[in-house]
């Protein structure tokens, strides 16, 4: 059934097709991850999924993963990032693809026109993690009340309790409190 | 005050919630030609807290919105507070119909993580304690759903064979349920002496059992009629909404983790994947059913292959594994590992990874990113209810709310599962 061997390395169809799209290939146990530019995400996704022996045609997971810490320092290329987990089917390879975004605009293209399933897996991302997914096609909250301030997975986020603040630091913990309201 | 005018002052009055929904509903419900209905959050047949916003035209459903979200308890953010192996009881809590099989994907994820072995020894047990919550959970599913339907016996049925795998649980874990039993590195203890006695006890009798659920539906007409043709979903559109699991296989995409991507050693034992041909409610129904049988054939396998898997019920690997009570009178460094473990736990390195495992309901997966230290960063639970659940407006477009029931009954869903 399978007429086309697969392609060992995603990242070398990306590079040929799209190039500067891929950012970075990381392996780590036996799992690839590749970086790609955010702007891209789309044309990246596509030829994922439509390359005969990629074809990745199943939408696994989408992970938001906020590195901030405390004192509002991260040492990757941006605060947020976007884990997309794909799979193909067909060639039984599963592939991670990640966006990094930066802290005050986490915005990313939604992918929801090539899987119908990140719809809702985007939606949580959006409401727990405060990322915007452009031309989302129901961008409402999923999980919290719609009347909750701010995103409850960031790290600054604090769960069920307050981070003392003194007199050196109370500035910058105040504000990352956000349910503190002027 | 006239119809229309009484009309309209409902509408407005309505408008504010309105506002949300007025462009995933059609015209038609604006103008009040369509009727606006929840089904839910409190509704016995969505199995939980799911609230479902149905449009209907008469008894037809135009659009369904579901609503979730009622269960969320963090548990995502609890378990980022905690050390790695103290996560564990909180997965239990997210699809409390199979507690093991998130431990099970909790675990593997801080296995693959951390780079700790798992004793042969203790992935049989694994596969033991996996197949028997596989049929815990199903016979939930099973009497839920045929309850739902006006089948009142075959509940009481399967909540019996169900207790005694609880029963069995509670002899290994100490708990009916929430047993936390599977821990990074292996299992929490060895099999208790009187585990096995009861697994065989139960295990000869369970076929017999299976059949008589089958006599009582598969072969009930009443049954058939409210099932077949119910809820369909080609093979395509399930792949495109991420339906896994028997929700999958009933439409004939043949798609099993154990087999395509083997964990546990599941590669070692012969079993096969029941499919479908049509996707409709009565195909996944069928689906599960024979899955029943397949997890009694891999339970015998795996009891004849006990006695022979080397190794213990848990890594020997100190660093990751607490040492047996007995050894913290004679030695120093056991008393030395034990309280590390268990107050500061151990590091896991500032990187990705991605488990998922075959749950009763589907792909279960786990996103786990380290910090380096002895915290995760993020985990992230991808759960097949929620994507089950995403699935309903497509596999429910212009039927009956009758049906509807069926439909939700059919995808098997755990709102545990689906809020976390």
């Amino acid at each position: 059934m399978v007429a086309i061997d697969p392609v060992k390395n995603p990242a070398d169809v990306l590079k040929a097709t799209l190039p500067g799209a891929v950012q970075d290939v990381v392996e780590f146990a036996g799992e690839t991850t590749l970086v790609v530019d955010p702007k891209q995400i789309i044309p990246v996704m596509r030829v994922l999924r439509d390359t005969p022996g990629l074809i990745f045609n199943f939408m696994s997971d989408v992970s938001a993963v906020d590195y901030w810490e405390p004192g509002g320092v991260y040492d990757r290329p941006g605060r947020f990032a976007v884990s997309y987990h794909l799979y193909s089917m067909l060639y039984n390879v599963r592939l991670r693809v990640k966006v990094y975004l930066d802290e005050d605009e986490p915005e990313v293209e939604t992918v929801c026109g090539i899987w119908p399933a990140a719809n809702w897996l985007e939606r949580e991302a959006m409401d727990l993690m405060g990322i915007t997914f452009l031309n989302h096609p129901d961008p409402r909250r999923l999980l919290m009340p719609d009347d909750w301030n701010g995103h409850p997975h960031r790290r600054d986020t604090p769960l069920g309790y307050e981070i003392v603040q003194f007199s050196f630091n109370a500035d910058e913990i105040m504000k990352h409190k956000p349910f503190v309201e002027e | 005050m006239t119809d229309k005018a009484a009309l309209d002052s409902a509408i407005t009055e309505w408008a504010g919630s309105l506002d949300d929904v007025k462009n995933l509903v059609s015209e038609r419900a604006l103008t009040g030609e369509t009727m606006l209905l929840n089904m839910g959050p409190h509704h016995p047949s969505t199995h939980g807290v799911l609230r479902l916003l149905l449009e209907l035209d008469g008894e037809e459903i135009i659009t369904c919105l579901p609503d979730i979200g009622f269960l969320h308890t963090g548990i995502e953010k609890t378990i980022e507070s905690k050390t790695y192996e103290k996560g564990v009881p909180c997965t239990d809590r997210m699809d409390y119909l199979s507690p093991m099989s998130n431990n099970a994907v909790f675990c593997m994820a801080i296995e693959k993580l951390a780079d700790i072995d798992v004793p042969e020894r203790a992935q049989v047990i694994r596969v033991i304690c996996l197949e028997l919550s596989r049929i815990a959970s199903h016979l939930v599913w099973l009497g839920t759903h045929a309850i739902d339907l006006g089948a009142m016996s075959v509940f009481l049925y399967c909540f019996r064979e169900r207790e005694k795998i609880l029963d069995m649980f509670e002899m290994i874990s100490g708990q009916r349920m929430m047993g936390s039993y599977l821990r990074p590195g292996g299992v929490w203890r060895d099999l208790t002496a009187d585990f096995l006695p009861a697994l065989e006890v139960f295990l000869d009798d369970f076929m017999r059992r299976v059949d008589d659920y089958e006599k009582l539906l598969t072969a009930n007409p009443l049954w058939v009629d409210r099932t077949q043709g119910i809820g369909v979903i080609e093979p395509d559109v399930a792949l495109a909404w991420g339906l896994s699991g028997a929700s999958l296989r009933g439409s004939g995409v043949n798609w099993d983790i154990r087999k395509a991507m083997p964990y546990s050693g599941y590669e070692q034992y012969d079993f096969n994947v029941p499919l479908g041909e049509h996707g409709d409610v009565f195909d996944r129904y069928y689906c599960r059913i024979r899955e029943l049988r397949e997890s009694h054939k891999i339970l015998r396998q795996a009891v004849k292959r006990l006695p022979s898997a080397g190794g213990g019920f848990r890594t020997d690997n100190r660093k990751f594994a607490p040492p047996p009570r007995a050894e913290l009178g004679q030695s120093m460094e056991a008393v030395i590992h034990h309280f590390k473990l268990w107050t500061e736990g151990f590091p896991a390195p500032d990187q990705e990874v991605y488990v998922a495992i075959e749950s009763p309901r589907g792909e279960i997966g786990c996103y786990l990113h380290g910090t380096g230290g002895n915290k995760p960063r993020r985990v992230h639970f991808k759960t097949p209810s929620f994507m089950h659940i995403q699935a309903i407006p497509e596999m429910s477009r212009n039927h009956m709310i009758a049906d509807l029931v069926a439909i939700v009954g059919s995808i098997d869903c755990v709102l545990g599962d689906c809020d976390r």
